[in-house]
């Protein structure tokens, strides 16, 4: 029997281990995660801002995989692709014949000089902590800045920027509150058709934003961020997007770029150089598409569907057209879409209730579609 | 032409999109002494707006950017 090892248990491999349980009846199919919790990780931004409880962003992935899945809790250390096996820090081998990297992307805070006297969203724990200095937040200037490129979820910064205003108005303490946005790009925001959409929101809310702004260094003292740039700029209170790099035991199986992305093939999303063994998909790749699980939901499709024609001895032909959709919220119970793909850049939708209706269903039905590949 | 000899370091970013080339460029400075020449090749033809943009709020010097045919070649030289 033809074995599949899929590692990491995030929606990617989540979604491509039970579409495989569902479409191939005789492969051996083994999930491979760390802690043996899926997290939704777009809740991490609700969390700090009061709107989620923790307990609604985590669940047992045993509870989430079809019975068919074997799910085996362990870190890998490095893949062996000659012998073809995973091997975990605690010495087990797992062999495979089919190969699916879905590790995700690690956040490096340590990767700033100051980072202590800053907060993040980008972890349970980070998200806690903002949610308690946000509460004890009396007035003064909130800097929302981007450690590095790329980052998980491109609009989460300019979310939080966004439900800054909304959270102080809604307190009666706006007035007492600068808002200010630095992004490391020559403009608001990564994705360049949307970006004078997020600039018009900034405006219409006062939310102040400086471009080029590459974080250098927190000076945690006299509470200032330094840019390469040569600027800097004073906080009361700093929210800095950790740095991202892939997950290293890509680096050292041989398979990763500097930042520790795995080199990817944007269409098949075969692991290059390993093409018809090894497939990667969602943020440990480095293929040009936003780190989120907007675009490895759709990923994992793809790699499901053509890791199933070679299970059946078919040739696969599903290929990633870049697709993505997610929302972007805009505070005031309001938000505007993105949705594109390699070809077509998002165009500048509306800001609504509706799809801020569409956002608020995705964090309560998360759970009922998305991993159990229903949608 | 500048010979490669002269750039401390080259970042090949061809096929990256936009920001990927800047980025990459970025990420490279950090890295490089003062006085450190980089050359970074970019299809993507934002970069011709972006790179030259941000090496002059950067206080770095822009030595030149070459129509290679295929791609550009930006020559920056770390001044600070």
């Amino acid at each position: 029997m033809k074995r599949v090892v899929i590692l990491g248990g995030g929606v990617g491999g989540t979604i491509v281990a039970n579409l495989l349980a569902r479409k191939v009846k005789d492969a051996d199919l083994t999930l491979v995660d760390r802690t043996g919790k899926h997290v939704y990780q777009p809740g991490f931004l609700y969390v700090a801002f009061g709107h989620m409880k923790p307990e609604r962003l985590v669940r047992d992935e045993r509870t989430l995989l079809h019975r068919r899945v074997k799910l085996v809790l362990g870190e890998v250390a490095r893949v062996d692709t000659r012998s073809k096996e995973v091997i975990l820090k605690d010495g087990d081998a797992i062999p495979y014949h089919y190969l699916v990297i879905a590790t995700g992307a690690e956040i490096v805070p340590d990767g700033i000089p100051g980072h202590e006297a800053a907060h993040q969203f980008y972890s349970m724990k980070g998200a806690l902590r903002l949610r308690e200095a946000l509460s004890n937040f009396a007035g003064g200037r909130i800097v929302v800045a981007i450690g590095g490129v790329p980052y998980k979820c491109p609009p989460a910064p300019a979310e939080a920027a966004c439900l800054l205003d909304y959270r102080f108005a809604k307190l009666g303490r706006r007035e007492k509150v600068r808002i200010h946005y630095l992004s490391p790009l020559g403009r608001v925001f990564p994705i360049e058709s949307f970006s004078p959409k997020v600039q018009e929101l900034f405006e219409r809310k006062g939310v102040k934003y400086t471009t080029f702004f590459n974080v250098e260094r927190v000076d945690p003292i006299a509470k200032v961020v330094h840019s390469l740039e040569g600027e800097s700029m004073p906080f009361d209170l700093l929210i800095l997007v950790p740095p991202h790099r892939g997950v290293a035991f890509a680096k050292a199986s041989g398979f990763a770029d500097a930042g520790g992305w795995i080199p990817t093939d944007k269409h098949t999303l075969e692991v290059k150089g390993h093409e018809r063994t090894i497939w990667a998909l969602g943020d440990a790749t480095d293929i040009p598409i936003s780190k989120s699980g907007a675009a490895a939901h759709f990923e994992a499709k793809v790699v499901a569907k053509n890791v199933a024609a070679h299970l059946r001895g078919e040739i696969p032909t599903a290929r990633y057209g870049g697709r993505v959709f997610c929302f972007f919220d805009a505070g005031f119970r309001r938000a505007s879409a993105l949705r594109f793909d390699y070809g077509h850049p998002p165009p500048p939708m509306a800001v609504s209730r509706r799809w801020y209706l569409g956002k608020v269903l995705m964090n309560r039905l998360y759970w009922t579609l998305i991993p159990t590949a229903r949608v | 032409m500048i010979p490669q000899m002269v750039a401390a370091r080259v970042v090949d970013a061809r096929g990256s999109v936009c920001p990927g080339p800047l980025m990459a460029l970025i990420g490279a400075v950090r890295e490089q002494g003062v006085g450190d020449v980089i050359a970074i090749y970019s299809t993507d033809t934002g970069s011709r707006k972006d790179i030259p943009l941000w090496v002059n709020k950067a206080g770095h010097e822009l030595v030149g950017a070459f129509d290679r045919g295929a791609y550009t070649e930006f020559v920056v030289r770390k001044k600070r």
